[in-house]
């Protein structure tokens, strides 16, 4: 998890003795075989789409109406042909950028918009506080899928539309985890031994609330990623996030959906890839809490 | 300005009010000075407003929400009109603060040396390596051993003592003038408080500060302090040096206080508890806030408030029955 660091905000002196907090975490996090397992899945998702044109061992826009939906085992088409007669295999590869991509993007973008607002509700407080998380709520109050949907087809099919749409979906419940986090760690003594020593507002929100809240904001959201990858390959299979050609996990199981009495297990494909997916990310993010969890 | 035109604290007449949908008349009218390099030692129970009292001395209570009155000054500045750099300058470096739960009041996600080197480099404008090294000196002045490593250490690595320990280094590291203690022994147990107190009044006199020590135990009390003030409701009700409130308690309460100390206390009787609680302070006492308790208490108590009476320098009972022993005499 190199992504994230917060105590890079401060400069922090190499311990040498003592294991920091986050390498304290990571060795607790090591030890827990599930999520490491989650972790190394993740780790070759991401590899995959990295590396996908490498990989791949066919073009994945490269149809052929003679070769449609093969089963798996096909010579030539080790998971079969889908209603094209495009590779499976390589079209998985492949489907793991988009897919991946609109997973992880619009959670952290969300996680950065909403931590400022929760941060900054929970520490200010008071009206600004009410009116900041009532119009959240506003938000909050319409389901996330709904939302999604509402949003992305207001804005036109489309990549960015669909990141934008999602980004908007997540960041009410983070700002809403931020403030309720931030609440807690302003009453804990430290902040307030902090004013004591003379820290004016802004040395105490950027080195004791951020220090102490973006741990926990930041596993929320890790647990959000999984969410976020099937709200996307939903918007795909509605037709209004990736357009086709494009292989995207959802899209393809939008588009095999006919095909699902004749190759049941080609056309499930997709779907398997969406769950191992977002299963790894929950997995990943349930051991980096229990991990976070170091009592004194 | 010398030190003897101003005593170290001025507090007069000091009022704190909590706004709410209840108010909160949690301190009515306290006055006391505190001279250099000397140590009072506040005691009362919970809600006494002990702690208000200190927190008014570093402005720590929420601005919007309360009340304060009277005279607060700390080497002749007024405290409640500081602003801006002469306030962060006043917090912790004119006067600092240690609380009772040092696991809660050090932040989990820095280590000791780095807390304190913040402090340091923020106060005196020294850079991250001598702040270190200021931090290592004062780790060793609290004597925590190996004190190098613990730099390095985070607070739930080390033990309760020594987190009280290093939240004294912290307090200490850029030399106040005043320290306010907040209970800072009731969190740990019996063997370790006292090495905490031993610590704290040898500290005390070698940096020459002041101290304010806040606690609800007569034993602590009687430990590291020149001079007692015992408070009720709000209200100083009795002060004196440690022998006066000891040896010859004139108010009540701080009888009732001394009866029901364990120490001496014989197996099988049963402890000399003083009955009631204390009042709410919704409203601004105007008898005596002990009297509903008090064994002794006329009329008069229940009317009006009992005047102050002096018995010598330092030493005051706000107590009508000090009154007719003072008249006696």
């Amino acid at each position: 998890m190199s992504l994230f660091s917060p105590s890079a905000a401060v400069p922090v002196v190499p311990a040498e003795r003592s294991p920091g907090y986050w390498s304290l975490v990571l060795r607790r996090l090591s030890r827990d075989k599930v999520a490491m397992i989650a972790f190394v899945v993740i780790l070759a998702l991401v590899l995959m789409a990295i590396f996908a044109p490498y990989i791949a061992p066919a073009d994945p826009y490269k149809s052929s109406m003679l070769r449609r939906l093969r089963p798996i085992g096909t010579p030539g088409y080790p998971l079969g042909a889908d209603e094209l007669g495009r590779d499976m295999l390589s079209r998985l590869i492949h489907g793991a950028r988009l897919s991946l991509m609109m997973g992880i993007l619009p959670v952290f973008i969300a996680f950065g918009i909403g931590s400022v607002i929760g941060v900054a509700a929970g520490y200010i407080g008071g009206r600004f506080n009410a009116l900041t998380m009532r119009t959240v709520d506003v938000f909050y109050a319409f389901p996330s899928v709904l939302l999604a949907i509402a949003l992305s087809g207001a804005l036109g099919a489309g990549i960015f539309s669909g990141l934008l749409s999602l980004t908007i979906v997540f960041i009410p419940p983070i700002a809403r985890i931020a403030e309720s986090v931030t609440t807690q760690v302003r009453k804990i003594d430290y902040v307030e031994a902090a004013r004591a020593s003379g820290a004016s507002g802004f040395t105490i929100v950027r080195v004791h609330v951020l220090g102490n809240v973006l741990g926990p904001i930041f596993v929320y959201a890790t647990s959000l990623i999984s969410v976020s990858m099937i709200l996307a390959s939903g918007l795909s299979f509605l037709g209004l996030g990736v357009k086709p050609p494009e292989p995207e996990w959802g899209l393809m199981l939008n588009t095999l959906r006919n095909a699902i009495y004749v190759q049941p297990w080609v056309a499930a494909l997709p779907g398997l890839m969406i769950f191992i997916t977002s299963i790894a990310f929950n997995l990943l993010s349930d051991g980096l809490r229990s991990a976070m969890d170091i009592k004194a | 300005m010398t030190e003897k035109d101003h005593p170290l604290v001025r507090i007069r007449d000091l009022k704190v009010r909590f706004k709410g949908a209840r108010d909160v008349f949690a301190v009515n009218g306290v006055s006391f000075d505190l001279p250099p390099g000397r140590v009072l030692g506040i005691l009362g129970e919970s809600g006494s407003g002990k702690s208000v009292t200190l927190k008014t001395l570093l402005r720590l209570l929420p601005e919007k929400r309360t009340d304060i009155g009277g005279v607060v000054e700390v080497e002749g500045r007024d405290v409640l009109a500081l602003e801006g750099r002469a306030l962060a300058d006043h917090r912790g470096g004119v006067v600092s603060m240690i609380f009772q739960d040092p696991m809660l009041a050090l932040d989990p996600v820095y280590t000791i040396g780095e807390q304190i080197a913040e402090s340091v480099e923020r106060h005196e404008g020294l850079d991250r390596k001598s702040a270190m090294k200021r931090a290592l000196d004062m780790l060793e002045r609290v004597r925590i051993p190996s004190p190098e490593r613990r730099l390095k250490a985070y607070p739930h690595e080390i033990s309760g003592g020594m987190r009280q320990r290093a939240m004294i280094a912290l307090a200490l590291a850029c030399r106040p003038k005043l320290l306010l203690a907040d209970e800072p022994t009731t969190a740990l147990d019996a063997t370790v408080q006292m090495q905490i107190l031993l610590l704290l009044r040898e500290l005390q006199k070698e940096f020459g500060m002041g101290v304010i020590f806040v606690t609800h135990d007569i034993g602590v009390a009687v430990e590291v302090c020149d001079e007692i003030a015992v408070m009720y409701a709000g209200e100083f009700v009795e002060t004196g040096t440690v022998r006066d409130i000891i040896r010859n308690p004139k108010h009540p309460y701080t009888k009732g206080l001394l009866a029901a100390n364990l120490h001496g206390a014989e197996k099988g009787h049963r402890l000399d508890a003083i009955p009631g609680a204390p009042p709410p302070l919704d409203v601004a006492p105007t008898s005596c806030s002990f009297a509903p308790r008090c064994a002794h208490a006329t009329d008069r108590c229940r009317t009006a408030k009992p005047p102050a009476v002096a018995l010598g320098p330092g030493r005051l009972v706000r107590c009508v029955l000090a009154e007719e022993g003072a008249a006696a005499a």
